[in-house]
């Protein structure tokens, strides 16, 4: 008898994410400016900041997915490859009325893996199966991606992205408003892609209790005001600089 | 009974219905498919756009005495990339720039009809509404042809343009060419539009496209479930179109259009009693 359920082959990740002088603009409007930061690999990377910061733009910035006015970014000190990311955007760019199931959706990740021409094999169903599993939506396969909870939602994106066996995990705003299960789940896959060698980005929307989860966070408005964990940058005189006005929190850690 | 199979039967003994019929069957098919992909991406008021800018590409094909069907995919592809050049390079919105092209494109086309038919004689209707009933050998070797090619391109690219359709910016991330993607369904979508104006007309094509993909829409979950079941809705209205075209002596454009409504307006009631949402 064959052994079951192997546990999911992990590529660990060739280097830090170097970003230098990124800057984004949309017509008029700088977005972002001149940010400078190092990624590295091994942890969890927040990257926080107010509505509108610019979050989303970094997270485009960085994957190539906007065009950049300046800068460039570099992994393991070469350009990026799509092969190489694995990117869960923000709830609101999903149309979730597309007819997909749970399992369409999964599979989506074994797109670019298997490549041109070609259908997506035994063993790549074996890895979306995985996947599905792993964040414990394995008995909703046949469920329209449209008549699940939030949190189930992002479940599926994660194992999405699981599935696409990348180097680099770029999530956009994973937690918003989903349940606590959901949430455990979510950081549980992110700890153990972390721990495997994984790049794991995540932008957060809120300075609750969660911060404290990240080993590292990125606190950004337009520019970036600060980097380091979650206690070094979550200080009140740092925080007034990207929010505007006092913002206490306590960081029960 | 007998009757009624006789009724659609006999027809088909004259040459003419038997072209008219594979029309309807490749229309019924190749508009389904690719009219799926354009439902789910918002993309209606664009197939609509690209479908009246076909008009002035045949009008200068038959000046020029070149095939109408290159002439008229030329304009539609023309007309497609003048709209993204217009949304690209300045703030107007997505529909304006539509809009715009293609009321300009369908003004010349028109313009350039009504010129022909004074030295000869064309019937316009038959490029607005569509005549099944009168395409020749041509016509359905273009048409057939058209429409394996389409859905041997759909079926080698269908997870690839599937998760560009969802997911156009995960596909991006994860190394797609989005971009180029989009462009080949832009292409698809125009050799379809060529494909169907002789059954249909270019004024009412876009209602092959979408309508009878919307239909299976309501009714299954997946994408490729809407493609084979909006498939069956289109070739079923095609059919009994091409049938009250030939009993009615009516354009068969409006006819087809009119089954495939009536499938929609089905379903929707059928689902809404069911309570469905
Ligand atoms: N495609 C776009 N075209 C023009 N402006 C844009 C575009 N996308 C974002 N913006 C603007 O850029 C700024 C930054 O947007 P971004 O989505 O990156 O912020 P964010 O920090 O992710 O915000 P949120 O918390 O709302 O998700 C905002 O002012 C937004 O209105
Ligand atoms: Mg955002």
């Amino acid at each position: 008898m064959k052994k079951q359920s192997a546990p999911l082959p992990l590529r660990p990740a060739g280097g830090s994410l170097v970003v230098r002088d990124l800057t984004v603009r949309y017509g008029s409007l700088q977005v972002l400016q001149g940010i400078q930061a190092e990624i590295a690999p091994g942890r969890i990377t927040g990257i926080l900041g107010p509505n509108g910061a610019g979050k989303s733009t970094f997270l485009k910035g960085l994957l190539g997915l906007v065009p950049l006015e300046r800068g460039e970014v570099r992994y393991g000190g070469q350009a990026l490859r799509g092969e190489q990311v694995a990117y869960v955007p923000q709830r609101s760019a999903i149309d979730w009325t597309f007819p997909a199931t749970v399992w369409d959706v999964v599979l989506m990740g074994q797109v670019k893996p298997t490549g041109w021409f070609r259908r997506i094999g035994k063993e790549g169903r074996r890895r979306a199966a995985q996947a599905l599993e792993r964040v414990g939506m394995g008995s909703y396969r046949d469920r329209p991606i449209g008549r699940l909870s939030g949190g189930q939602q992002q479940r599926v994106f994660l194992a999405r992205a699981l599935a696409q066996e990348a180097e680099i995990y770029a999530l956009d705003e994973p937690f918003a408003g989903i349940d606590q299960p959901s949430e455990a789940i979510l950081f549980q896959v992110m700890r153990e892609l972390a721990d495997a060698g994984h790049i794991v980005m995540v932008v957060h929307h809120d300075l609750g209790q969660a911060l404290a989860r990240f080993d590292e966070v990125l606190l950004l408005n337009r520019v970036l005001i600060a980097q380091g964990s979650p206690q070094q940058v979550l200080q009140p005189q740092v925080l007034r600089q990207a929010y505007g006005q006092a913002i206490s929190l306590s960081l029960a850690a | 009974m007998e009757r009624l199979w006789h009724g659609l039967v006999d027809p088909l003994s004259f040459a003419f219905m038997q072209r008219a019929l594979l029309v309807a069957v490749a229309v019924g098919i190749l508009c389904a498919v690719v009219g799926s992909y354009l439902l789910v991406q918002s993309l209606a008021l664009l197939g609509d756009a690209i479908s009246h800018s076909l008009l002035p590409g045949l009008a200068i094909a038959y000046m020029l005495g070149l095939n109408l069907f290159v002439g008229a995919f030329v304009a539609g592809l023309l007309s497609a990339l003048l709209i993204q050049w217009i949304r690209s390079a300045s703030p107007l919105k997505p529909d304006a720039a539509m809009g715009i092209v293609f009321s300009a494109f369908f003004a010349l086309g028109i313009l350039l009809i009504t010129w022909i038919q004074r030295r000869a004689r064309i019937d316009l209707n038959h490029f607005l509404f569509g005549n099944i009933l009168g395409v020749n050998a041509v016509d359905v070797l273009t048409v057939v042809g058209i429409t394996l090619l389409v859905l041997g391109l759909v079926a080698l690219f269908f997870k690839e343009l599937t998760f560009c359709s969802f997911d156009p910016l995960g596909a991006k991330a994860a190394g797609l060419p989005t971009e180029r993607l989009g462009w080949g369904l832009m292409v698809l979508t125009s050799l379809t539009l060529v494909a169907s104006m002789k059954a249909v007309g270019v004024l009412l094509v876009l209602a092959m496209l979408i309508t009878p993909a919307a239909t299976a829409y309501l009714l299954v979950p997946q994408l490729h479930q809407v493609m084979l079941l909006g498939s069956l809705f289109g070739v079923s209205a095609s059919l009994l179109g091409m049938y009250a075209s030939y009993y009615l002596n009516v354009a068969s454009g409006p006819a087809i259009v009119l089954v495939a409504s009536a499938w929609f307006g089905l379903a929707f009631l059928g689902r809404s009693l069911l309570g469905k949402r």
